[in-house]
């Protein structure tokens, strides 16, 4: 099918500046920027914020986050971090949901002595990143949060790393999506469409290389854009008709999450988010507006989307090493969730090569933000306008989504 | 160096070759293109994945890189372990998994006490191993630093044996040389130094008490920098297997100067 003749029979076929593939977090938050920078926008997914969006905790956590040998991310989630209270700003006003957004802190909380040395090393490589992380003895973490254990080894402060709530701004977003686009006479039809795309349209058919003008939906229906976005999470690679070459080297890696309601008599049952390594193993606990408290998260590779049973008890178990009250909580929901990993945690992010080395027209990509997709979407969607505007940031370069297409490089010449 | 270690000392275990004596885990490691990147340092031919943690790769799957296809990539082996199993039944029900899944006779067989101590459950394991070597699988019995147990486990059939230096992940080094040193002197059978080891000389004192070669994850994928980490145990590893084999000079309670008595006559 071709970009310049859509087929005058399909009348339901739908038309747009900017269609963007996939309603997580990130997709939701590149349709809001780029219908802000004055794009008709077609958000499609058959269920919007239900992939790893649903699952995550919401932590905005750049500094707590930081792990040997992925300091390369750190400018581009220390960047995203400071979006987050002017994005948040953006969608606060009277009418629409709640988005959960707090300046709280981040505790890091060691268990045993080994866990002490690994907070203790970790702090070194965040400071020399000139990060501000703060010790703390555990009386003086046991004073802001009564609550904690006194049978901990070690507390540092992380006073910049923040929270979210992801459900809650995905439904913010989409619900403002819908009234902007109202407020041009478009209907919520043609803004956020209940469908799965199944294949990219290319301006020349037989390759896959030439200029992408729309995508073809599982109902039959096509979208016809001028840009279309692939924020598709895991599905990105599973898409038909994607540029001949292109490897999107995605895997799931599955996190089971728990949500706790906290009994009024233990309220609050911690005001900052408690990330504690204990044993050697991470658990965290975000509390929340509503009096309720996340706690997560596993990790698995063993593709079973189910929620695994020894994750569960491992979490509460480390949870009630930092705060024996936990066992006093109701626990209310266990959910587990892929994260769309790539072999370098780090996203596929940007423009493909075409053949002459510039990027093929019409497409961007945007998926693979692994672990940290709330805390990055603010600067995905940046750097999407960006790009749909034309420009080209050099220092993102090395998150571009073909470092992992050997055909796609460009050639050496010999 | 691997290549003349694979023609002049290889580890040959079933029949077959290796040319690294250096088995490593895959647990613990931070990215897959971080674990790559230390696998390929370590030098080795040998690593093993837990069934229970990483599915193997369904067939006709798309996309996706995950960590078979790494090793594939890399024309590194894979043994298929139990961790993560309690009982000889959960530990045969796994193996058969990744013999399936993997298409190799070969299994690294844990059997674990509690989740407390990660030692292994002798009794579990010596029907496990019974019940594996009896479908022909090829174990390799992960075991306490028991010179009894060991043998034991050689009797019933097992391929190899691998002795813990400490418990699962402490990086505690070799807690008892002596019994490590006593269950190579009456081994028949390869004896794998496995678990405990911290850093590069843990793993040169494995190989120079005797044993044939030695398995560690943590060690390398938890370091702060796994890529270095695992070069030091390539070379610890070749470096105690020399050694061990250079016949080391007595220990003495008095010095003896190098050179001495220069210009002495010899009469
Ligand atoms: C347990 C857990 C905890 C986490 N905690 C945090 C945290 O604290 N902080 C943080 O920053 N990150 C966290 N993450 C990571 C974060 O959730 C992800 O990085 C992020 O949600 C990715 O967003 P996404 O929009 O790319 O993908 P998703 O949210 O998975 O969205 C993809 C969407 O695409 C849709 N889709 C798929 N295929 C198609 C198709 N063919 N056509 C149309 N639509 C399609 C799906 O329906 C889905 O809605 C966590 C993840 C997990 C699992």
């Amino acid at each position: 099918m071709s970009c310049t003749a859509p087929d005058p029979l399909a009348a339901h076929d739908l038309s747009t500046d900017v269609a963007v593939i996939g309603g997580g977090i990130i997709g939701l938050g590149i349709a809001l920027e780029a219908q802000r920078a004055g794009h008709r926008v077609t958000l499609i997914d058959p269920a919007p914020g239900t992939g790893a969006t649903f699952a995550a905790a919401g932590m905005l956590a750049p500094v707590s986050e930081l792990h040997y040998q992925e300091e390369n991310l750190l400018p581009l989630t220390l960047a995203s971090a400071a979006l987050w209270p002017g994005f948040i700003r953006a969608l606060a006003d009277d009418g629409y949901p709640e988005t959960g957004f707090r300046f709280t802190p981040t505790l890091a909380l060691g268990a045993d002595a080994a866990d002490r040395t690994a907070l203790a090393d970790l702090r070194e490589a965040q400071t020399s990143q000139g990060l501000d992380v703060a010790q703390l003895t555990i009386r003086e973490a046991r004073k802001r949060e009564p609550l904690l254990s006194p049978n901990l080894g070690a507390a540092h402060l992380i006073a910049h790393d923040h929270q979210v709530d992801p459900r809650a701004v995905a439904a913010s977003i989409e619900a403002r999506l819908i009234a902007a686009a109202g407020a041009e006479g478009r209907g919520e039809d043609q803004t956020v469409v209940r469908a799965r795309v199944t294949a990219l349209l290319h301006e020349d058919p037989a390759d896959t290389r030439s200029r992408i003008c729309g995508v073809l939906l599982d109902d039959g229906r096509s979208v016809h854009a001028r840009e279309v976005v692939i924020a598709n999470g895991l599905g990105a690679a599973g898409l038909g008709a994607l540029p001949e070459g292109l490897v999107l080297p995605l895997r799931p890696v599955h996190g089971d999450i728990l949500r706790l309601r906290v009994p009024e008599h233990l309220r609050p049952l911690c005001t900052a988010t408690l990330r504690g390594v204990v044993r050697g193993l991470p658990v965290y606990v975000v509390p929340r507006n509503d009096g309720t408290v996340v706690i997560g998260a596993s990790s698995r590779e063993d593709c079973s989307a189910g929620v695994n049973a020894g994750a569960v008890h491992q979490l509460l178990r480390d949870a009630q090493v930092l705060l024996p009250a936990v066992a006093e909580l109701e626990l209310i929901e266990t959910t587990a969730r892929a994260r769309p990993g790539t072999p370098d945690n780090a996203p596929l992010l940007g423009r493909v090569a075409a053949s002459d080395g510039t990027g093929i027209p019409g497409l961007i990509i945007a998926t693979g933000f692994f672990r940290h997709g709330v805390l990055l979407a603010p600067m995905a969607a940046r750097i999407t306008t960006q790009l749909l505007a034309g420009v080209c940031d050099p220092a993102w370069d090395r998150f571009r989504p073909d470092r992992f297409s050997p055909a796609l490089q460009p050639q050496e010449i010999p | 160096m691997t290549q003349t270690m694979l023609e002049t000392d290889p580890l040959v275990i079933d029949g077959i070759p290796l040319g690294s004596r250096l088995i490593m885990g895959t647990g613990g490691a931070p990215s897959l293109d971080g674990l790559g990147a230390a696998l390929l340092a370590s030098g080795t031919e040998l690593t093993t994945v837990a069934m229970r943690r990483y599915s193997a790769p369904a067939a006709g799957s798309t996309g996706g890189t995950n960590l078979f296809d790494l090793l594939l990539e890399n024309n590194i082996r894979v043994l298929p372990n139990t961790a993560g199993c309690f009982t000889a039944r959960e530990a045969l029900m796994t193996a058969e998994l990744g013999r399936e899944a993997l298409e190799t006779d070969w299994v690294k067989l844990e059997v674990i006490a509690d989740e407390h101590t990660l030692l292994p459950d002798a009794v579990e394991l010596v029907e496990a191993t019974e019940a594996l070597v009896a479908r022909g699988f090829k174990v390799f019995a992960y075991t306490n630093d028991d010179p009894v147990l060991a043998l034991r486990l050689e009797q019933l059939g097992a391929a190899a044996v691998m002795p813990l230096g400490a418990p699962i992940g402490t990086g505690l080094g070799i807690l008892n040389p002596h019994n490590i040193e006593l269950i190579v002197s009456r081994a028949s059978v390869p004896v794998i130094l496995d678990a405990g080891i911290g850093t590069a000389s843990d793993a040169a004192l494995a190989m120079e008490l005797g044993c044939d070669a030695v398995l560690l994850a943590s060690a390398v994928t938890r370091a702060q920098d796994p890529v270095a980490m695992a070069q030091a145990f390539r070379h610890a590893v070749i470096g105690g297997r020399l050694a061990a084999q250079a016949g080391r000079i007595p220990r003495r309670t008095h010095a003896l100067a190098s050179s001495a008595m220069e210009g002495r006559p010899d009469l």
